[in-house]
């Protein structure tokens, strides 16, 4: 069985495969590509990235299994995720966490009918001096409050911003126009 | 960030440093160039007389580390940039890499001209997605500018540069994780001996793993000696490092202080002291792996290595992330928020620790949730006594130390709660943690 994804998808695994001393380093950028244009690591998001590496598939499978930033389930398209580590649970993380929960009516990990939502709570995302934060996509919202958050789900359900890691440019948040960069210091 | 001496976040609020032409008007890359000239030996022996220790949490001296490279070694020598900063209340490397994504490069340019390495790699946390676009886009300045690449800034020297994206694995700090990872594998740790990474590190070659930190301390140490750096701090613990200080204080954020300067001063007046007026607690102050100092242990610390791990064997100051709690914070809350981390951050290779971690959350569960039974205490600390120095890795004594020291510094909160199901007055209160899911 050969599985296919876009031209854009192909071009860039062979990119990554050059720049490594060893093929198989490009595994993991591999599992991002496929995980991107697929919405999870699905049996066919295994197979090509085995193919394009040229290893079994159960090697890919473990590598995939064992990184949480791999889904192994389909997500919404905007996925949640709350930090719970000790520095945004001091500033009031449960708090946001309750807040998501109640807005989607969803349990951890849940995709919402509409397809559009699901969440989790994840570890410590690095962002500890603005906490509360969650990280929706590939973006990080910081300095949170349950008001603030529900603001931010309104204005995405609205206008439907790219908030995928390939749309992060250099000014974070233009996914979100007019939010506040994210910045530490 | 008061009257500190800055040496790695200078530039940092230039809004154009990010660029290369920003870092270059400010003198970037003037270093590297000087270097290129001079004998890789000399490069290490500035590192060492500067005393440099390493700033991802270990503190082993840098430039001692490159020295166990095999000499005249017929394999290729790498050069990994650990920016994985998963450590809990840790986010110092992020600054560097957001804000001077240049410095970072032109510190691994004198590492791997030093070593002799040709290819480098930067892992960073796959979170970190801001970083990680800035960084590549230096990676792409330098590259299109000569810098990386055949023969870079004209010399005979040659280096390519990788970043490579991780994936949420908080194991894959651990160096010999994130080489395994690097080959694209499940981020295991690897059993030393024989897998030092100066010998056998990545694809089995030698390899030098140093921190985000440490590679960029590198910069400064060339431009102006070893001699001049090792003036800075303490005797032991020389220069000025980066903390990143979260939690209940009024202005958190990422510090550059001196070394050797108090940490109860530095808590006051750097970072505001303690919010609404309140009481310090204690304070985590090498992320969550170390045990947590009591205010008392505060008031007598110095932000030094000696000092911290002088107070107590099993606290140390880390990767220099503070995790600062009031004393209206309830410490067994805290305690299970750390244990529910090292339960499900275990990369499960070890048994002690895949089981054990669970085996602690479950009890400091119980506890929290007015189910605790008498003898919990002594349970808790008697598993964390038998997964330490049992693992492969440091992170069995991560997962121990800090539960066992909240145990011993706070007795009494543990006891009073074990004490209130006994008698069956359970209090209502409102948890600091989220309701997890029972330990599986």
């Amino acid at each position: 069985m050969t599985v296919k994804l876009s031209a854009q998808a192909e071009t860039k695994v062979e990119e990554y495969k050059k720049l490594y001393p060893n093929v198989r380093s490009a595994i993991m950028p591999a599992l991002y590509i496929a995980q991107e244009e697929l919405g999870s690591i699905t049996a066919d998001a295994i197979t090509w990235v085995a193919e394009k590496i040229g290893i079994a598939p159960v090697q890919v499978m473990e590598v995939a299994t064992f990184y949480t930033m791999y889904y192994k389930k389909p997500v919404g398209k905007y996925h949640v995720q709350v930090c719970r580590t000790l520095s945004c649970a001091l500033m009031g993380g449960r708090a946001i966490t309750e807040c998501v929960k109640k807005r989607l009516g969803t349990a951890p990990h849940e995709v919402s009918p509409d397809g559009q939502w699901s969440y989790e709570e994840v570890e410590c995302l690095g962002s500890c001096g603005t906490g509360p934060m969650c990280q929706i996509n590939d973006h990080f919202f910081e300095n949170l409050t349950p008001e603030k958050l529900l603001q931010i789900m309104d204005r995405i359900e609205k206008e439907q911003p790219d908030l995928r890691f390939s749309a992060v440019r250099d000014a974070l948040g233009e996914g979100l126009k007019g939010y506040p960069k994210s910045e530490v210091i | 960030m008061g009257q500190h001496r800055q040496i790695l976040l200078k530039n940092v609020h230039c809004t154009d440093q990010h660029t290369i032409a920003g870092y270059e008007s400010r003198g970037g890359y003037s270093v590297i160039r000087k270097v290129l000239n001079m004998e890789p030996a000399k490069v290490t022996e500035e590192v060492i007389k500067s005393g440099l220790r390493g700033r991802g949490g270990a503190g082993f001296p840098t430039g001692k580390k490159w020295t166990f490279i095999p000499k005249g070694t017929d394999k290729p020598v790498y050069l990994v940039n650990n920016a994985d900063e998963s450590e809990p209340g840790t986010f110092k490397d992020r600054v560097l890499l957001e804000r001077d994504p240049h410095l970072c490069i032109e510190g691994m340019m004198i590492c791997a001209f030093a070593v002799g390495a040709r290819f480098a790699c930067i892992y960073i946390r796959g979170e970190y997605a801001y970083p990680y676009q800035r960084v590549r886009q230096a990676i792409r300045e330098c590259y299109a500018k000569d810098y990386l690449g055949k023969n870079i800034f004209g010399s005979n020297v040659s280096l390519d540069l990788v970043i490579h994206r991780g994936a949420g694995a908080y194991i894959c700090g651990e160096e010999t994780a994130l080489l395994e990872s690097l080959e694209g594998k499940k981020g295991q740790p690897r059993l030393k001996p024989p897998f030092f990474p100066a010998i056998r590190g990545l694809y089995d070659s030698p390899t030098v793993v140093n921190n985000t930190e440490t590679l960029a301390a590198l910069v400064w140490i060339l431009e102006n000696g070893g001699e001049a750096y090792a003036q800075i701090g303490t005797a032991k613990s020389t220069g000025t490092k980066l903390f990143s200080v979260s939690g209940h204080v009024n202005k958190p954020g990422v510090y550059e202080v001196e070394m050797g300067y108090p940490m109860m001063q530095f808590l006051e007046e750097e970072c505001g002291g303690i919010r609404e007026g309140r009481k310090l607690k204690g304070v985590m102050p090498g992320g969550s792996s170390f045990a947590i100092l009591t205010a008392e242990e505060v008031a007598k610390a110095t932000l030094d290595y000696e000092s911290i791990s002088g107070l107590d064997r099993t606290a140390h100051l880390g990767s220099g992330g503070f995790m600062v709690v009031d004393d209206h914070t309830d410490i067994v809350e805290v305690a299970l928020n750390f244990a529910h981390f090292y339960a499900h951050e275990s990369c499960g290779q070890c048994t002690p620790c895949r089981e054990g971690g669970h085996w602690v959350q479950k009890i400091i569960q119980r506890i929290a949730r007015g189910e605790g039974l008498a003898g919990d205490i002594e349970l808790i600390d008697s598993i964390c006594s038998q997964v330490q120095g049992h693992t492969i890795c440091a992170f069995g004594e991560a997962l121990s130390w800090p539960a066992q020291a909240f145990i011993r510094k706070f007795p009494a909160d543990f006891k009073a709660r074990i004490r209130e199901a006994m008698e069956g007055r359970v209090q209502h209160r409102v948890p600091l943690n989220y309701e997890f899911q029972a330990a599986h």
